[in-house]
């Protein structure tokens, strides 16, 4: 035994505190942001699930030709027609379209929040220090504990799968942003300024667009990150290709697990390889 | 001449509590060194002074840290003076609020940056129209109006290229551009030329020139180059300190320096830069014409004794020089004086730089003249004066 004076202080019974007291007052709140994503989820889900399935291998075909090259359009293509082939009767098409609208919806929703505050960080430098912290505490929690409220607010589903991806995935475009727009020339800036331009001006032509491309850079690593939490997030019941793993896991089917894995690397080859080259087409231009 | 800009006792002390430390100044006094250490407040400028006419340009020189910088951006208000006044025409700037402001910025005034400040991710075109384009000026219109200004500052032909693809000299063009289309009455410039190396720095000086003896701005030219100061201003205020410490036409800054500093200055200048034939022409007294004939030009040279004259027609238009040996000669073989006019001799104008004069002066054996554009003479420049103004 060691010799660690016998004290006990009990601080997560005020993360539980903070978090009864939230259900408390805010529970419409929770069932109205409830109610409204798993309707965003389930109408784009239930969209892509609605094209046929040579329509996506055609996009995927045509931007892999279009950003990086014919090549490289032609073998997206087939890994992606590859994916449709695993498990029969299209199993894993339909999966990986589940698995594509979570991290639509979980990026999108990423991105409509931390776009806003990491420019509200570049512009307060009290907003940048009392979020920075946050976002350190984010990225180094195990992804795991963001179930545990995900679930209390939302129960089990795919809501509180979207809401734990966002939490794991939004910090990268809120401190990129913040960056990108910090670091743009004061120069430019005074030089906006000269011309008469309005605040709001200066954001929208100035420093939004030479943000972009490091903007761009933050929306792929979070879309990578929403990627990664896919696995993680299926414990709390979002279908796709992570409960596939899951239940091989579970059952200690290696085929199984192989065929979900394989397709879960595949669809993040490819996500981040066509964003990385669309960022690419943002720094070019300069 | 109107007086186009005034400024009025302005300050500008950067920190925490900048307005009660210009108050301890303005009633104790210290230096700016003094301050800084005392309060951890920076002066960037104090309590300077001093009126701009319509249409000249005003150049402010002084070493980095002097507080030019920091002086400019008072002008258009980047930086808001801690004290004092600015007045543009009859307006107090100072006073405006924040939309008279952008208006003010929209309209009456233009800056042109040291590092250009131009929008990389903006073509030429879309830069230079973006002052046009806050103002709320329609497409169509605002395209016709860069394209005209990207004509004057010789960009043409650049128009949908990305700001990267052009050198430095042809970026600080964009900024120039972008600047004048909005048609301002005052230009500011920060050290447009200093990030410039030297052949292109000297070119854009003269375009600068060129381009102001047609468009008559009001120019407020920051510099820490003397010889820029000099050859482009036609007055300068030097900055020390946060301080102006002398303002004067470059003859009088250069002749009669206020203090050891500026002294010290315009030691190193090039005087061959600033000087022009017309500062070390003779106003030409002896010279013959062609009714007085071949005697009284012997006698003039004589009299003044000089080996060569100069020779006029009734309306002082310049028509030869014949030399002395010449004229003798002429008078004992009885010819006329149109017989040994030559033309082997240099001309100049009015403004040409000294500097250009030299090669003619070491080559020529005649002085040269200075003539305007109607061939009337207008002075005489001998070797010696030319060379003079070397040392």
């Amino acid at each position: 035994m060691n010799n660690f004076p016998n004290i006990t202080l009990e601080i997560g019974i005020y993360a539980e505190m903070l978090i009864d007291w939230l259900m408390d007052n805010f529970e419409i709140g929770f069932d109205a942001i409830s109610f409204i994503l798993l309707q965003i989820l389930l109408g784009i889900e239930s969209f892509l699930l609605w094209l046929p399935w040579w329509v996506i291998v055609g996009i995927v075909f045509a931007l892999g030709w279009r950003l990086i090259n014919l090549k490289t359009g032609i073998f997206f293509g087939a890994m992606i027609f590859l994916v449709g082939t695993f498990g029969g009767e299209g199993l894993y098409w339909g999966l990986m379209m589940s698995t594509l609208a979570l991290i639509l919806v979980a990026v999108l929703v990423s991105l409509t929040i931390g776009i806003p505050l990491g420019i509200w960080m570049a512009y307060n430098q009290r907003i940048q220090s009392i979020v920075t912290p946050i976002l350190d505490g984010m990225q180094t929690m195990p992804s795991f504990v963001y179930l545990i409220p995900a679930m209390v607010f939302f129960g089990l589903g795919l809501v509180p799968a979207v809401f734990a991806t966002i939490i794991y995935a939004v910090p990268p475009v809120i401190r990129l942003t913040n960056l990108a727009i910090r670091e743009v020339s004061q120069e430019m800036i005074e030089a906006g300024q000269s011309f008469g331009s309005t605040p709001w001006q200066i954001l929208r032509k100035i420093q939004l667009p030479q943000a972009l491309p490091t903007i761009m850079t933050g929306v792929n690593q979070t879309t990578m990150m929403a990627l990664a939490m896919v696995v993680i997030a299926s414990m709390v019941g979002a279908r796709g290709l992570g409960m596939e793993v899951l239940t091989a896991l579970g059952r200690l089917d290696t085929a199984r697990g192989f065929e979900a894995g394989i397709s879960i690397v595949i669809l993040a080859v490819i996500i981040d390889r066509l964003s990385q080259a669309a960022t690419n087409r943002f720094k070019a231009k300069e | 001449m109107t007086t186009k800009l005034k400024v009025e006792h302005v300050s500008k002390i950067f920190g925490r509590n900048p307005k009660s430390i210009l108050k301890k100044m303005n009633k104790d006094g210290g230096t700016k060194e003094q301050i800084e250490e005392e309060t951890g407040h920076t002066v960037g400028v104090h309590d300077v002074s001093f009126e701009v006419e319509e249409g000249e340009t005003f150049v402010i020189m002084g070493l980095s840290g002097s507080g030019k910088s920091t002086l400019i951006r008072c002008l258009n208000l980047l930086n808001v003076p801690t004290g004092g006044k600015i007045f543009i025409g009859d307006e107090e700037i100072t006073a405006y609020n924040k939309s008279q402001l952008r208006k003010f910025r929209q309209d009456k005034i233009a800056m042109v940056f040291q590092h250009f400040g131009i929008l990389t991710h903006r073509t030429v075109l879309n830069n230079v129209e973006y002052g046009l384009e806050i103002k709320g000026m329609p497409k169509s219109d605002r395209e016709k109006v860069a394209r005209t200004v990207i004509e004057t500052v010789g960009l043409g032909g650049w128009e949908d290229k990305m700001p990267s693809q052009l050198s430095g000299g042809m970026q600080q063009r964009i900024g120039l551009a972008r600047a004048l289309a909005t048609e301002p009455d005052i230009l500011l410039m920060d050290e447009p030329f200093s990030a410039l190396d030297p052949l292109i720095r000297r070119e854009m000086q003269q375009e600068l020139l060129d381009i102001q003896n047609k468009l008559k701005k009001t120019i407020i030219f920051i510099t820490h180059d003397v010889n820029e100061a000099f050859k482009l201003g036609d007055r300068v205020a030097v900055m020390k300190a946060g301080k102006v410490v002398q303002i004067g036409t470059p003859e009088e800054i250069l002749s009669n320096p206020a203090d050891a500093y500026i002294k010290d200055f315009v030691q190193d200048i090039d005087r061959t830069k600033i000087l022009q034939a017309k500062n070390v022409m003779f106003k030409p007294t002896a010279i013959g014409t062609i009714k007085g004939g071949i005697k009284l030009a012997i006698k003039e040279m004589k009299d003044n004794g000089i080996s060569s004259l100069f020779i006029l027609d009734s309306e002082r238009k310049l028509q030869g020089i014949i030399t002395i040996d010449d004229a003798i000669k002429a008078n004992q073989e009885d010819k006329k004086l149109s017989d040994i006019l030559r033309n082997d001799f240099e001309t100049t104008d009015l403004e040409a730089y000294v500097q250009d004069l030299i090669p003619k002066a070491t080559e020529s054996k005649f002085p040269i003249a200075v003539v305007d554009e109607n061939s009337k003479l207008l002075g005489i420049i001998v070797r010696v004066s030319v060379l003079s103004a070397l040392v």
